[in-house]
């Protein structure tokens, strides 16, 4: 599904991003562990294509991206999630959530859009609600939900649980399993690594710019190496 | 818990809003009473509220343009009198050239507003030289002088007037109201109606929205960016455009005319709220008031330093304007 190799990028002189290798396979939770400052999020604004890659390939569906717009890269399916959300703040749930489906057919957004308020009611509820008045809980709900109405085949969350309580984060997360079963794969940025490699398929550690481990989220969980530097046990 | 805390904020950003309209309204109020006194005619007052009102219309449509512009672009159009005036021209040609009633070429003057609105976000503004503030200030600012000094070459500086045909007036309570303004004020609330569905009833105008609201949400949700904020541009000019054809009966035709109107919707889309479309209507009906009043209080020709007055008092005390909110 997506295929980097020997990605670099960075803003300015500044480089981030070294030789970066990462796979996302179909129908599966990748996680993106590691400390701050350490490039999950420039990956991810380098993927969706609102940072230019200086040198390596990213192939998503088989095709290059290169050179292509956030937004073109949206109808292909490629959706992203950025840690602010990004959301309409001045508009109501429901003009959020039918702006996710601005590059669907028209006809098919209502039905998109009961199978968002399946997956989180309370967005149902307080459809007409303005969104910038939404909890940072209903916020990131908002963002997912929005994002699931572009149809992805490939959804990058950036630090979901940013500014939510720990129960908050598990409903989110929960939610995040849930779209992984409806056959979305999921690029996943976190902080907190232990709940990260909880939910993920598989995981990629990132320091300094480097993918320096990878493995699947049980085996980096458990392994010495990671359970010292992110989990702090 | 949460539910109950956004149901307050709802409110909370109601119920000003609510309340900041009374006080409005209560001002106005004292002003027309002020007026009153003043001149000790009723009459008087009321030719000025309808006249002032009648106006205020077409300062409202101007404004909107203007406001839009700035609410999706963050733009200060310094050259949208100009584009006015050059509207105007295209009104003043056509009804000279070929005879057409003047309102008719709205048609010809809205599409070529929307036209020259396109090229020009898309030649002078979309590019890098646009990107500071500064620099789109002094584009714009340089486009209204190339504007105006344009028309000055190809038309002369000698005022010219576009006659309305069979225009005609009547009384309204002892008031004198000309068809052109009375014309001239509906056609300005009706393209400002079209414009308000256009922005909150539509799938493109709530892309619009969502641009305005949050450039970069609107780019991961697939939406072109750069081709709405030129849809937008030249939507707004397009404003200018109608606005022109509409005030064209009304006023001399002048290279230069578009100064006063430009500062005129500055201070519109202030007292409205930058970028709130709905404030700037509402503010243009206020303006034109303010201005009418004024020359009772003051007589003659003081019409814009009550403008400014009000301007200047609302910088002062609600920055932000009449209706916009707090950032």
């Amino acid at each position: 599904m997506l295929r980097i190799d020997k990605l670099c990028a960075g803003y300015g002189r500044m480089q981030i991003l070294h030789e970066i290798d990462l796979r996302v396979g179909e129908g599966e939770i990748v996680a993106l562990v590691g400390a701050n400052g350490a490039g999950k999020t420039t990956t991810l604004r380098a993927i969706c294509g609102q940072l230019r890659a200086t040198s390596g390939t990213i192939t998503f569906g088989g095709a290059s991206t290169a050179g292509r717009r956030p937004d073109q890269l949206v109808r292909d399916g490629l959706v992203h999630v950025p840690e602010d959300r990004a959301l309409f703040g001045t508009l109501t749930v429901e003009e959020n959530l039918r702006m996710g489906a601005w590059t669907r057919p028209v006809a098919e957004i209502d039905k998109d859009m009961r199978e968002v308020f399946a997956l989180f009611p309370v967005l149902a509820e307080r459809r007409s609600t303005i969104a910038q008045t939404f909890s940072g809980g209903q916020q990131q709900m908002l963002a997912i939900g929005r994002a699931l109405m572009a149809r992805p085949k490939l959804l990058m969350l950036d630090e979901p649980s940013t500014g939510l309580s720990p129960k908050l984060t598990w409903a989110v997360l929960d939610a995040v399993k849930a779209i992984r079963d409806t056959g979305v794969s999921v690029l996943l940025v976190e902080q907190n690594a232990k709940q990260a490699l909880g939910i993920a398929d598989r995981a990629y550690v990132l320091e300094s710019g480097s993918a320096v481990l990878h493995g699947t989220g049980a085996e980096l969980a458990g392994s010495a190496a990671v359970r010292k530097a992110y989990l702090g046990l | 818990m949460s539910d109950t805390t956004a149901n307050i904020r709802a409110a909370a950003l109601r119920g000003p809003v609510l309340k900041r309209a009374a006080l409005t309204g209560g001002l106005v109020a004292i002003a027309i009473a002020v007026a009153l006194i003043r001149s000790g005619s009723g009459l008087v007052v009321w030719q000025s509220v309808v006249t002032g009102l009648l106006t205020g219309g077409l300062y409202g449509l101007i404004a909107m343009g203007l406001t839009l512009i700035f609410g999706v672009l963050d733009i200060v159009n310094f050259a949208h009198g100009a584009l006015l005036a050059v509207a105007m021209f295209i009104a003043f040609g056509v009804v000279q050239g070929t005879g057409l009633h003047p309102y008719l070429t709205l048609v010809i003057a809205v599409p070529a507003l929307f036209l020259i609105g396109a090229f020009v976000h898309r030649g002078l503004l979309s590019g890098s030289g646009g990107a500071t503030l500064e620099n789109q200030l002094l584009i714009t600012l340089g486009l209204s002088l190339l504007l105006e000094n344009g028309l000055l070459m190809f038309f002369g500086a000698e005022p010219k007037t576009v006659a309305l045909p069979g225009d005609f007036q009547f009384s309204l309570f002892g008031a004198v109201v000309t068809g052109g303004r009375l014309y001239a004020f509906i056609g300005a609330i009706l393209i400002g109606a079209v414009l308000f569905y256009l922005l909150r009833r539509t799938r493109f105008g709530t892309a619009i929205r969502a641009v305005a609201a949050n450039g970069q949400g609107a780019e991961l949700v697939g939406v072109n960016v750069r081709r709405v904020h030129t849809l937008t541009f030249a939507i707004g000019t397009a404003c200018a455009g109608a606005a022109a054809v509409l005030a064209a009966p009304l006023v001399t035709v002048t290279p230069t005319l578009g100064d006063q109107f430009n500062i005129t919707a500055f201070v519109v889309v202030v007292l409205g709220g930058m970028g709130n479309v709905a404030g700037a209507l509402v503010g243009g009906l206020l303006i034109g008031l303010v201005e009418q009043l004024t020359t009772i209080y003051m007589g003659g020709q003081s019409s814009l330093l009550g403008v400014f007055v009000v301007f200047l008092v609302v910088l002062f005390l609600r920055p932000e304007g009449l209706f916009g909110r707090k950032s």
